[in-house]
């Protein structure tokens, strides 16, 4: 019995074929629900999970003793808790903004028909596979102003050469966006190059012949075509900025003090280390909607297209 | 089946379920991986084995325990604990709460714990009145750890008694151009010093209503303020390299010279042997100024969990026999660095810093002057004690905030944390 011949349903069929047809109907359902299941249950279970117990006075282990909203209140009086979602607004935009720009920028001059461009794009992209707590090390070295590039313009002669952002409270948080941007552009700029290789060149061409400049057609014509482009990036590196960790805990483990703190270190800093779930997951919900802020605005213009398409 | 066939097998089998209540088992959950903790730890082991009783060693790395104790937490929800838990301070009261312990009360009896043990000590210990879990070691927090050869240069071996002389030897070191006072500005590290400049500025009594009594009037008090001042002035004989350095990297530059001072518990001793100096010869320790008197402590213990069969409950009364023994408590605190928490231990082998904490532990005992340290988690629950790093660490981090203000979001943290 093969499954895939539609022999006519309806003129008299053996009971055989469409029980056939039913487990056709039937199989991707069978097969798809174990990993629905448990995207169910891991994922959004969870999440309504962390949402009660952030209106629970949980401590050092769940509990139900509900009491309001009192942890988001807690939440929005500490001043932990505004300096770490100041950081992820300063953190999310530099690194977002940047990362696009100096990713377009490579992207367009590899973009240029030159030589060895297999090998420089491996070279850019190469960052993006190293992991972030290697980043954070490599980079946590580099800013030390003990052993790092301030030391290195000490010994070759510029004495007065000052680069301490590293362990300067006002400006570690920015530190993080330098490594992470380090981290991300080549990513950024392989996306931007399939993009600018996947514009019709005909285009480009009756560009040329009415006179224009290469940089007037990239500003005019190349960049808006990519416009869905810079979208998907905005996307992915948004929620990298949203659930930035790993590279925080490496580069300046939050400090000096926690200026440089976002909310996912908040966030594991007081469920785990704390024994403050409650507040914890109260930190998590805020973290969760911020995303949803930006992915609803997204969902709507993917759908709507669809409808239209 | 041979005898020793039949004990292999089962030494597997309690080894693959581990956890589960097996013949005279304990599981054991440490994060005391490194090279001495591990060796002082082998110890422990070897006892047991020759008590007759299987060692299921639970190690999660992690120095300061907290994804040890995120294991702890799950394993406990699903009502499957180990034997016994390393842990420290008001947080077995927590635990307590929950109602997963076991008592101890029978061995603690024979073996006349109240006795030996202070009171400050067993209390934290005890649960409802039952010992809840054995206690190890003590470390002295108030040290401070000083270059010899710096000391003798500028300051004539003169070890500073109060803040004054303190400071005026931090002047002089600053200006024979040594790093005058050795730092890492992690938040803990923020912490342990603070906790001793208030212990000295402050004295012991106001140091017990302020940060174990958490009473309202001590920390908003003036004293609290001079307090952060006296830490704050600290922040000029500091290095620039200081944000976010290890304990152990600070450590060294006491050892290399390069720094006169470091404030830090006495496991910074371990660092100086390592490094093959003599105390008195090399490096002098001496109490923190104004803390002649007081002994701020840290207490490692074990923590026991109710067992369900018959074996694995009497392995566990006789792992908490000997974590208090004599020979035990000699070994293992020669290896750690620390004290014995009893006094009745001999103390030949051990060195004169050691000596001397042994008998300020013993002193301060009788006169009610031993203070629990809230750097390391023996005088708050971990929210409170959490609120009050960020403080002390954000102020001293922040050139602009002033010692009243840092007093009065001391108070107001530490109401939002309870």
């Amino acid at each position: 019995m093969t499954i895939g011949t539609q022999a006519q349903p309806l003129s008299g069929v053996p009971s055989r074929e469409s029980l056939a047809d039913k487990l056709q109907a039937v199989l991707p359902k069978i097969v798809l629900a174990p990993s629905m299941a448990i995207t169910l249950v891991f994922t959004y279970g969870f999440i309504v999970w962390s949402l009660v117990l952030s209106f629970t006075n949980s401590r050092m282990l769940p509990n139900y003793d509900f009491i309001g909203l009192s942890n988001y209140s807690k939440l929005f009086s500490m001043d932990r808790w505004t300096v770490a979602y100041t950081n992820l607004f300063i953190f999310g935009f530099l690194f977002i903004v940047i990362a696009i720009c100096v990713g377009t920028l490579l992207a367009i001059l590899l973009d240029q028909k030159i030589r060895a461009e297999g090998v420089l794009r491996t070279i850019y992209l190469y960052p993006f596979a190293l992991s972030l707590i290697v980043t954070g090390t490599a980079w946590k070295w580099i800013l030390n102003p003990e052993i790092g590039i301030e030391k290195l313009m000490h010994d070759i002669g510029f004495s007065r050469f000052q680069f301490d952002w590293l362990v300067d409270k006002d400006m570690a948080i920015y530190t993080i966006v330098i490594a992470a941007v380090w981290q991300a552009s080549g990513f950024v700029m392989a996306i931007m190059l399939a993009g600018l290789r996947g514009v019709d060149n005909s285009i480009i061409k009756a560009a040329q012949i009415d006179g224009a400049t290469m940089p007037t057609i990239y500003r005019r014509i190349i960049l808006p075509i990519m416009r869905p482009i810079f979208f998907s990036c905005f996307i992915i590196l948004s929620h990298l900025a949203i659930k930035s960790f790993d590279l925080v805990v490496v580069l300046t483990a939050g400090g000096p003090g926690y200026s440089s703190d976002l909310p996912a270190t908040f966030m594991y800093q007081y469920a785990f280390g704390r024994n403050q779930i409650g507040i914890g997951s109260a930190s998590a919900m805020i973290t969760l909607m911020g995303f949803i802020a930006i992915l609803i605005p997204y969902l709507y213009s993917e759908l709507r297209k669809k409808k239209h398409g | 089946m041979t005898g020793l066939n039949k004990t292999l097998t089962a030494a597997t089998f309690a080894a693959l379920i581990s956890g589960q209540a097996h013949a005279g088992n304990v599981e054991v959950l440490h994060y005391w991986t490194s090279g001495g903790e591990a060796a002082a730890l082998a110890i422990l082991q070897k006892m047991m084995k020759d008590e007759g009783h299987s060692w299921t060693d639970f190690a999660v790395a992690g120095g300061g325990g907290e994804t040890a104790m995120t294991v702890l937490k799950s394993r406990a929800i699903s009502g499957n604990p180990p034997s016994a838990s390393m842990i420290a301070g008001p947080e077995i009261a927590q635990w307590g709460d929950l109602g997963v312990l076991a008592k101890l009360d029978e061995v603690a009896t024979s073996e006349g714990w109240d006795a030996l043990l202070p009171k400050a000590v067993a209390d934290i210990h005890k649960y409802q009145g039952s010992y809840v879990a054995a206690p190890v070691n003590v470390h002295r927090i108030n040290w401070m750890w000083m270059n010899k050869s710096i000391l003798d240069q500028v300051n004539g071996g003169q070890v500073p008694q109060s803040w004054d002389e303190f400071f005026a030897f931090m002047d002089k070191a600053k200006q024979a151009g040594f790093i005058a006072f050795a730092h890492g500005g992690q938040d803990w590290q923020d912490a342990t010093v603070f906790e001793q400049v208030a212990l000295g500025v402050g004295g012991d009594d106001w140091y017990r209503q302020a940060f174990v009594e958490l009473d309202k009037q001590a920390l908003s008090s003036d004293t609290m303020t001079q307090a952060f001042a006296t830490f704050k002035k600290l922040k000029s004989y500091m290095d620039p390299g200081m944000p976010g350095r290890d304990w152990n990297l600070t450590t060294a530059m006491v050892i290399d010279g390069k720094a006169a001072v470091q404030i830090m518990g006495d496991w910074a001793k371990g660092e100086f042997a390592a490094a093959g100096k003599q105390p008195g010869k090399d490096y002098v320790c001496a109490t923190v100024p104004g803390t002649q008197n007081a002994f701020n402590f840290n207490v490692d213990a074990f923590m026991m969990f109710a067992q369900k069969s018959k074996e694995a409950q009497a392995a566990q009364q006789d792992l908490s026999r000997l974590l208090v023994s004599k020979e035990f408590q000699e070994e293992f605190n020669l290896k750690k660095g620390s004290i014995p928490v009893r006094p009745d231990v001999s103390l030949a082998r051990y060195d004169s810093c050691a000596k001397q904490s042994m008998s300020d532990f013993q002193a301060s005992a009788k006169s009610g002057s031993l203070v629990p340290s809230f750097a390391h988690a023996m005088a708050m629950e971990p929210a409170v004690s959490g609120a009050v790093y960020d403080v002390v660490t954000n102020f001293f981090n922040d050139n602009d905030m002033t010692a009243d203000a840092a007093t009065s979001r001391l108070v107001s943290a530490i109401e939002l944390a309870q």
